[in-house]
């Protein structure tokens, strides 16, 4: 379809960018499902943003690190609003969810709207779907390029924060794996055998977190809501058993991920266009895809269980 | 400036605003009322999102037939279908699939909201032209409304609470016990769906005052405020279109009053400022009252502990103890009873003695189920009852000094 030369600068590394961000997502979105918390990524996207208009206000400049900070400092403050809300109010969790993260969003918005941001590049939109196709690796010539030392030191920064955040992730949940199965399936139980399943909650959420902010620096909010619910929940059409669902949302991630990006660039041009749309908002189409083809076809879609015959 | 923003004074544009809120904001209060009553809060957040590719699929359209792609009627009537289109989705999956709820609501959010973003960036390829209004509708923008715009707002809150008034029974029912509601004849799902119409109605309504991504804490936040301050379903939906309206026009009116404020962020954080109000100060559910209510209830035990301490001539060394029997007279700087205290004292002990009389004897089992250690023995037996008791425990005897 295209050769080395224009692919490995252009497309390569906003496909491995998206690729590590939909699994970073994917992988703690399993949990989060299963836990009944799946709208945890939507309520922490939400609240990046007025972490991040914070950190700019106070650094003064877009650089990662503060950004960053900023943002995982709103997730944390987002959850324990939620918490507390929760508490003090006695009000059910989705509705304390949706008072939090609608009033921080806002908040946020009015930070942006009274600062003045016209010299750099910080605004809602681009908040919403990020903008995966810029981030090109421009020394790059062809494949060769990957073995090129002074061409891989300006690789696109986000490629390997995503890895490392991607990483991260798969530690977190590889070193907690007995626990986190175990007491996402049974609370009750894991607690009897001295797991402290409040912390291990609040961890998940945390990587949870960290995984949305670092996939959000990169693609947007729009890609890490979809990543976190769609492969796990198409995958949990596909099997029942935890492993088999995680391979699963991993492969759907992936999926995703490619052909999103791959539609979201060459599809126009195969329709007669030119410009390239939305990869975000393709990626995140083309989960929904899946979902909606597992949800039809899925051999464990049915709420009873295993399907019939086994 | 804000003064006479709040009076509607800032000339046509600004006024058609506020009170187009105003209405949009009563009618999504009262709407969130019954959605959050029936524990489906979010199920807005997924209607709202769904939006998106309803209203850029219009504007296509419409550009394609030669008509004004910005035509806010036909617009809104794309939304519409779309969020329809999601929440038949979000349904089809939460009945037929495995998944729960808030999963299906987070499927169709994003993947919705997604496929919108893909269309408005076809938009913007097509080069239509005049395509900057769409991007109004993620946050709201109520600066070039025109009165055609404001009509149609006002004439669907309008609706809306035209609807809610003729169905308000129903669904309070349905809001509060589904099954009750079956059992009773009524079509909970028909009324579940007319519950959800209305709040597809208040969305598209609300997409180009507060835009879509907001428009959910209009839903949510003013229903959850009057839920602080009344325990009655029809005050608290009253209340919450109170709440909703108010918020929708003070912060309507703030936006005009100066530059640089959003509308529907402005609208938002002002009905977050009356939740947070509501949280601290309402009567009974509000966290200062809690907190009044537990330090009421740790002096009661206190004291009475005290009392007891002082009828058993043990001596007290607890300081809050110390200071609330003084406080009451109940023993002089030193510690030592007065004779009030010593009579209170003596009363208290001959309580817990009756008490435990009443505990001990299954003839006062009704009784001694309302013991706490603080209850006054005379709410709950009658005269003639503690004087039976009293026959049993003795005559008084004289108090140890």
């Amino acid at each position: 379809m295209m050769n080395g030369e224009e692919f490995v600068p252009l497309s390569l590394t906003p496909m491995l960018i998206g690729i590590f961000a939909a699994i970073a997502c994917a992988l703690p979105g399993n949990f989060l499902l299963l836990r009944r918390q799946a709208l945890i990524g939507d309520a922490i996207s939400h609240v990046v943003l007025p972490g991040i208009v914070v950190a700019f206000l106070i650094s003064g400049a877009i650089t990662a690190w503060p950004m960053m900070l900023g943002a995982a400092g709103a997730a944390v403050v987002a959850v324990m609003l939620i918490e507390a809300i929760r508490r003090l109010g006695k009000i059910e969790p989705g509705a304390a969810m949706g008072v939090v993260f609608t009033t921080m969003f806002a908040g946020g918005v009015l930070l942006l709207e009274q600062t003045d941001t016209s010299t750099v590049h910080l605004d809602v939109e681009h908040a919403l779907y990020g903008n995966l196709e810029s981030l090109i690796w421009l020394d790059a010539v062809g494949w060769s390029s990957l073995l090129d030392p002074e061409a891989l030191r300006h690789l696109p920064v986000e490629l390997p924060r995503m890895a490392l955040t991607l990483v991260g992730v798969c530690l977190f949940i590889a070193l907690f794996w007995r626990a986190l199965k175990i007491s996402t399936f049974d609370e009750g139980f894991a607690r009897t055998m001295g797991i402290r399943t409040n912390a291990l909650g609040l961890g998940l959420v945390i990587t949870a977190a960290v995984a949305a902010v670092a996939a959000f620096d990169a693609v947007g909010s729009i890609i890490v809501i979809a990543m976190f619910i769609c492969p796990p929940a198409a995958a949990r059409m596909m099997t029942n058993r935890l492993e088999g669902q995680i391979a699963w949302s991993v492969g759907f991630a992936m999926v995703s991920a490619v052909l999103g990006y791959v539609l979201a660039g060459y599809g126009p041009l195969w329709m007669g266009g030119s410009d390239a749309v939305s990869a975000a908002g393709m990626i995140a189409t083309v989960s929904g895809v899946i979902l909606a083809i597992s949800a039809k076809f899925g051999p464990c879609r049915s709420r009873a269980g295993a399907p019939a015959g086994i | 400036m804000l003064l006479d923003a709040l009076l509607l004074q800032l000339g046509y544009n600004a006024t058609l605003v506020a009170i187009g809120a105003a209405l949009l904001g009563t009618a999504a209060g009262i709407t969130g009322t019954f959605l959050f009553l029936r524990k489906r809060a979010l199920v807005s957040d997924a209607v709202s999102h769904a939006t998106l590719p309803g209203v850029c699929i219009a504007f296509l359209l419409m550009a394609a037939f030669g008509a004004d792609g910005r035509n806010l009627a036909g617009l809104l009537l794309g939304s519409a279908v779309s969020a329809g289109i999601g929440l038949w989705c979000m349904n089809w999956l939460t009945r037929n699939t495995r998944l729960a709820e808030d999963a299906a609501i987070g499927a169709v959010l994003s993947v919705f909201f997604g496929f919108g973003i893909v269309l408005l960036t076809v938009i913007q390829i097509l080069g239509v032209g005049r395509q900057a209004g769409l991007e109004g509708f993620l946050l709201g923008s109520t600066a070039g409304m025109l009165y055609s715009d404001a009509l149609v707002i006002a004439g669907g809150g309008a609706l809306s609470l035209l609807m809610i008034l003729l169905t308000r029974r129903p669904m309070t029912l349905v809001a509060f016990d589904p099954e009750y509601a079956a059992a009773r004849g009524l079509p909970v799902e028909r009324i579940d769906m007319l519950m959800m119409g209305l709040v597809m109605a208040v969305t598209v309504v609300g997409l180009k005052i507060v835009g879509l991504i907001l428009i959910v804490a209009l839903l949510i936040i003013p229903a959850v405020t009057a839920r602080f301050w009344t325990e009655r379903s029809d005050h608290v939906v009253l209340l919450a279109g109170l709440f909703g309206g108010l918020a929708s026009y003070v912060g309507a009116a703030l936006s005009a009053s100066a530059p640089n404020l959003p509308t529907g962020p402005i609208i938002v954080l002002v009905s977050f400022g009356f939740f947070a109000l509501s949280l601290f100060l309402a009567p009974n559910r509000g966290v200062l009252a809690a907190v009044m209510r537990h330090m009421r209830f740790q002096r009661r035990v206190h004291l009475r502990q005290g009392l007891l301490a002082l009828a058993q001539g043990q001596a007290i060394y607890e300081s809050l103890t110390l200071r609330l029997l003084r406080r009451a007279g109940l023993v002089r700087a030193d510690g030592v009873a007065t004779e009030r205290g010593k009579a209170r004292a003596s009363k208290a002990l001959r309580d817990e003695r009756r008490w435990e009389i009443v505990r001990g004897d299954m003839a006062h089992e009704a009784a001694a189920a309302l013991y706490d250690g603080l209850r006054d023995i005379e709410t709950v037996l009658t005269q003639d009852q503690i004087v039976e008791i009293d026959r049993r425990i003795g005559g008084p005897r004289e108090v140890l000094s």
